[in-house]
């Protein structure tokens, strides 16, 4: 039962062979909070699709534990709903057959000591059912409060014991607390049990292809290094914008805001991988290094008024639907400062970077949903063209996108044909291919594909969120005490502080 | 967009796509390879629809090479192109032309594809049907960095991978080999979890299937143990058992779509190994442009050298044939020497390399 080991390695295996794909050992996967809607429109699919592509080990385990009153029968019809509604693949019925086998549902509640011992016994029963050796992840797709005590339990009854040649895993999702104090308890509450190799901290914008791209953009070719610096980028803004409201999720977003929700895990950790310097092996540690590196070196600016904007949508249409504003919304207070739009700018202060200005920004009810990464570049120090022939020239810039649509584009002057010389901004795009999209992986289902392997390249790591919180805190300590949000019209780019911000500075955001 | 194009040339279809592309008003395109698809007017639909499903992993130029058989003697002295551009919603997610060779320019493709592909991009052949012997050296082949053959296609699988073995150059690969990865992912994943000596292997699958012995060539290549290969009535593979110091390891499929893997001490499991389609076949071919060692280790092994009938027929048959002095090959015997270096003159007599071909010999396809 215990994994190939002892007798040297398996014969059929073969790294010069490229075409097997790395297949997850025998293992399974406990998802607490099961009946959620990350688990439904994300987790299920993802581990459907998985098996879809033949990337789970046969006899894959999935166990469910919530409190509802189900059967394993109708766990595995919510799972089968959940996947056809949902998944990327199209279903077969015979990868559905493989993974139904596998399925579990355990009952409960998580300060109830029965339903643990009945998940241990159910964990027993699969390693020999399904011969998993042990081997289990619990995903805590669970309310920040719950984290405790879900965690708590698996130690007292023994589920986070690692046996001889078997791993015990636990991927947790942000928020990873609300500010640095809360997160270190977290950090502590998590470490008491399970050691920092077993946990994997999910930031699904890391499982993204583009966010992979950037590594191999930056370090695989030699044409953009060479200009990655301040002496010739102005500056960088990375947007992450969505169309929506908060929708349900008022309980959750009131007190917590966009700059916690959004900047403190996305941008920063997109921020980092932009702006680090290359790192001796793309090796987990040595991406750890240069990512805390940069998130260390980050410098917030000494007048916090003039170089943060937070913002609450009001009233307004957006995309042609009609949109209530913020403190409109059911369950929120009326007279609630939470953020609903932060933009704040942050230099990180290094031999690479002096001088260079990062603008992140975020926000619900923007224009459209975007997510993207803007490297802008200085002007032509001196231009052998008059003003006239270049006065509808921009500045350089190669521009990330993240979502949707992903790729890379690339904006610089050309001139516009015809007999007089005028140059103008033209763009140069790479698409992954108009359908490829399609077909490349969502992000859950890599990152929980490398969970499962034990690959953690690309999960942040307890000093990152930490270090992420020492940027973020006294930006927030300062909006406590001084002003409220601005209003801004829902459907559009923010308030006209954030342009303002920009503007004292000669500089505007870009429209994504 | 499509247009149609005849009796033209090679440059003529370049005006044609750039015309088309500037049509539709996305005259940047980030196509990352050129796909030959060789191909005749009975297959030419099949392979096209594969690829165009491939391109939309794969944004590429597909260049469809079809050599039109003409009837007449009068035909075949004349020589033209036609061709046929298809850009935008037609093409899958890149550029389509459909290039149709009659008479004598059909025995120079080359000359037509050359200036048609893409600069610095990568060249991928895939011959649907009719595999050259010798596919590097072929004319086409030689463009290429990559070149697909399939020899499920050929009319005698086993024959054709003893030719494929002789005449393997880095770069060559077999869609009966894309066939059997996810066999090989599930057989490594088994092999992960249990901790014993393997002893002898048995690969069970469908006559004429060269899949079969691909993978049984394969595992005796990774394993150094005894392969033997069993027929049965398919579909496909069926079957492959490992008897190892534990207890035989079996992954056994009979329906084409739902396999159970049973592992010694281990209940057994469902694992979905379902028959693919070709445009995935070729999807993952395209994935990896680099040579494939593994393949061609597998493939070198020798089709001679595993155990068991190979086809009963097909030795039936061989006998038969009234060729002399047919080389004796080690049908059954394991511990032949190396890769036999079958006449392919002989061994194969019945079917001429291409380079000795007549231009349109092949059979009227009505």
């Amino acid at each position: 039962m215990a994994p190939h080991s002892g007798s040297g390695a398996n014969p059929l295996r073969d790294p010069a062979d490229r075409r097997l794909p790395r297949i997850a050992g025998p293992s399974g996967l406990v998802i607490f909070g099961v009946t959620g809607d990350l688990s439904r429109k994300k987790l299920m699919p993802a581990v459907y699709d998985l098996a879809n592509r033949g990337l789970l080990p046969p006899g894959f385990s999935l166990v469910g534990f919530a409190r509802r009153e189900w059967a394993h029968e109708d766990f595995a019809q919510e799972v089968h709903d959940a996947v056809k509604e949902h998944s990327r693949t199209p279903f077969r019925e015979e990868v559905w057959q493989q993974l139904v086998q596998g399925m579990r549902f355990v009952q409960g509640t998580f300060d109830d000591d029965d339903a643990f011992e009945r998940l241990r016994d159910t964990i027993d029963e699969l390693d020999k059912a399904q011969g998993t050796g042990g081997n289990f992840a619990f995903y805590l797709s669970v309310p920040p409060r719950s984290f405790p005590v879900v965690i708590q339990q698996l130690k007292k009854h023994g589920l986070a014991d690692q046996e001889k040649g078997s791993w015990r895993r636990a991927v947790i999702e942000k928020p990873f607390g609300h500010d640095l104090k809360s997160a270190e308890d977290l950090n502590k509450v998590v470490h008491e049990v399970f050691a920092a190799d077993q946990v994997f901290r999910i930031d699904h914008y890391l499982g993204k292809e583009t966010v992979q791209n950037i590594l191999a953009l930056r370090f695989a070719n030699t044409m953009f290094e060479p200009i990655w610096n301040r002496s010739f980028v102005d500056h960088v803004q990375i947007t992450m914008a969505e169309d929506i409201g908060i929708g349900g999720r008022a309980g959750y977003y009131d007190g917590i805001g966009a700059a916690r929700d959004v900047i403190q895990n996305h941008l920063l950790q997109l921020m980092a991988l932009t702006a680090m310097e290359e790192p001796s092996s793309f090796s987990a540690d040595a991406l750890a290094a240069e990512k805390e590196k940069v998130l260390g070196a980050v410098r917030l600016p000494k007048d916090l008024g003039k170089n943060t904007v937070r913002g609450q949508y009001a009233e307004g249409w957006q995309g042609g639907e009609k949109a209530v504003g913020y403190l409109q919304e059911d369950g929120i207070d009326p007279q609630s400062k939470t953020d609903t739009y932060a933009a704040i700018k942050v230099e990180v202060d290094n031999r690479r970077w002096a001088g260079v200005p990062f603008y992140l920004r975020t926000g619900k009810r923007l224009g459209r949903r975007v997510t993207e990464i803007a490297v802008v570049f200085q002007r032509a120090p001196h231009s052998p063209f008059d003003q006239t022939a270049t006065e509808e020239l921009g500045q350089n810039a190669i521009v990330f996108r993240v979502q949707p649509d992903e790729g890379v584009t690339v904006r610089f002057g050309s001139k516009v044909p015809g007999t007089s010389m005028e140059i103008r901004d033209v763009s140069m795009d790479f698409a992954y291919g108009e359908s490829f999209t399609e077909s490349s992986p969502e992000a859950y289902e890599r990152l929980i594909l490398d969970v499962l392997l034990g690959d953690s390249n690309l999960f942040p790591r307890t000093e990152e969120v930490e270090l992420s919180w020492k940027i973020l805190d006294p930006i927030e300590q300062y909006w406590d005490k001084h002003g409220k949000p601005a209003q801004y019209q829902s459907g559009t780019w923010g308030p006209v502080e954030a342009d303002e911000m920009l503007a004292r500075e000669g500089r505007s955001w870009r429209r994504p | 967009m499509k247009i149609d194009l005849t009796d033209t040339t090679a440059s003529k279809i370049n005006k044609g796509l750039v015309k088309a592309r500037r049509a539709i008003g996305t005259p940047a395109v980030g196509m990352v390879l050129t796909l030959v698809v060789v191909t005749d007017e009975e297959n030419a639909y099949d392979a096209l629809k594969a690829a165009n499903d491939a391109s939309r992993e794969h944004p590429s130029r597909t260049l469809v090479v079809i050599k039109r058989v003409s009837r007449s003697p009068r035909d075949r002295t004349q020589s033209r192109l036609d061709a046929e551009v298809r850009v935008g919603t037609d093409a899958g997610s890149g550029e389509t032309v459909v290039l149709r060779l009659y008479g004598e320019v059909s025995d120079h493709a080359q000359s037509v594809v050359l200036p048609l592909l893409l600069p610095d991009a990568p060249v991928v052949v895939w011959w649907s049907v009719d595999a050259p012997r010798d596919p590097a050296n072929d004319p086409l082949g030689a463009l290429s960095q990559r070149r697909v053959t399939d020899s499920y296609a050929a009319e005698k699988p086993v024959d054709e991978l003893r030719s494929r073995a002789e005449s393997y150059e880095p770069g060559d690969t077999d869609l009966a080999w894309a066939r059997i990865t996810p066999w090989r992912s599930m057989l490594a994943a088994a092999l992960d979890q249990v901790d014993c000596e393997i002893v002898s292997v048995e690969v069970a699958g469908e006559e004429s299937n060269p899949s079969v012995e691909l993978l049984a060539m394969w595992l005796a290549d990774r394993l150094h143990v005894h392969v033997r290969r069993a027929v049965s009535a398919g579909p496909g593979l069926t079957q492959v058992r490992l008897e190892t110091t534990g207890g035989p390891i079996t992954l056994h499929r009979s329906d084409g779509a739902m396999a159970t893997l049973a592992l010694p001490g281990q209940p057994d499991r469902a694992v979905a190994l379902k028959r693919r389609e070709t445009s995935e076949l070729l999807a993952e071919e395209l994935r990896r442009l680099d040579p494939d060692d593994t393949y061609a280790s597998a493939l070198r092994f020798g089709v001679d050298r595993l155990g068991g009938i190979q086809s009963a027929a097909e030795r039936a048959e061989a006998a038969a044939q009234p060729v002399p002095a047919l080389p004796v090959r080690a049908v059954t015997e394991p511990a032949a020497t190396g890769v036999q270096p079958t006449s392919s003159e002989s061994g194969n007599s019945d079917r001429p390399t291409p380079a000795k071909m007549p231009p349109v010999k092949k059979a009227d396809p009505q």
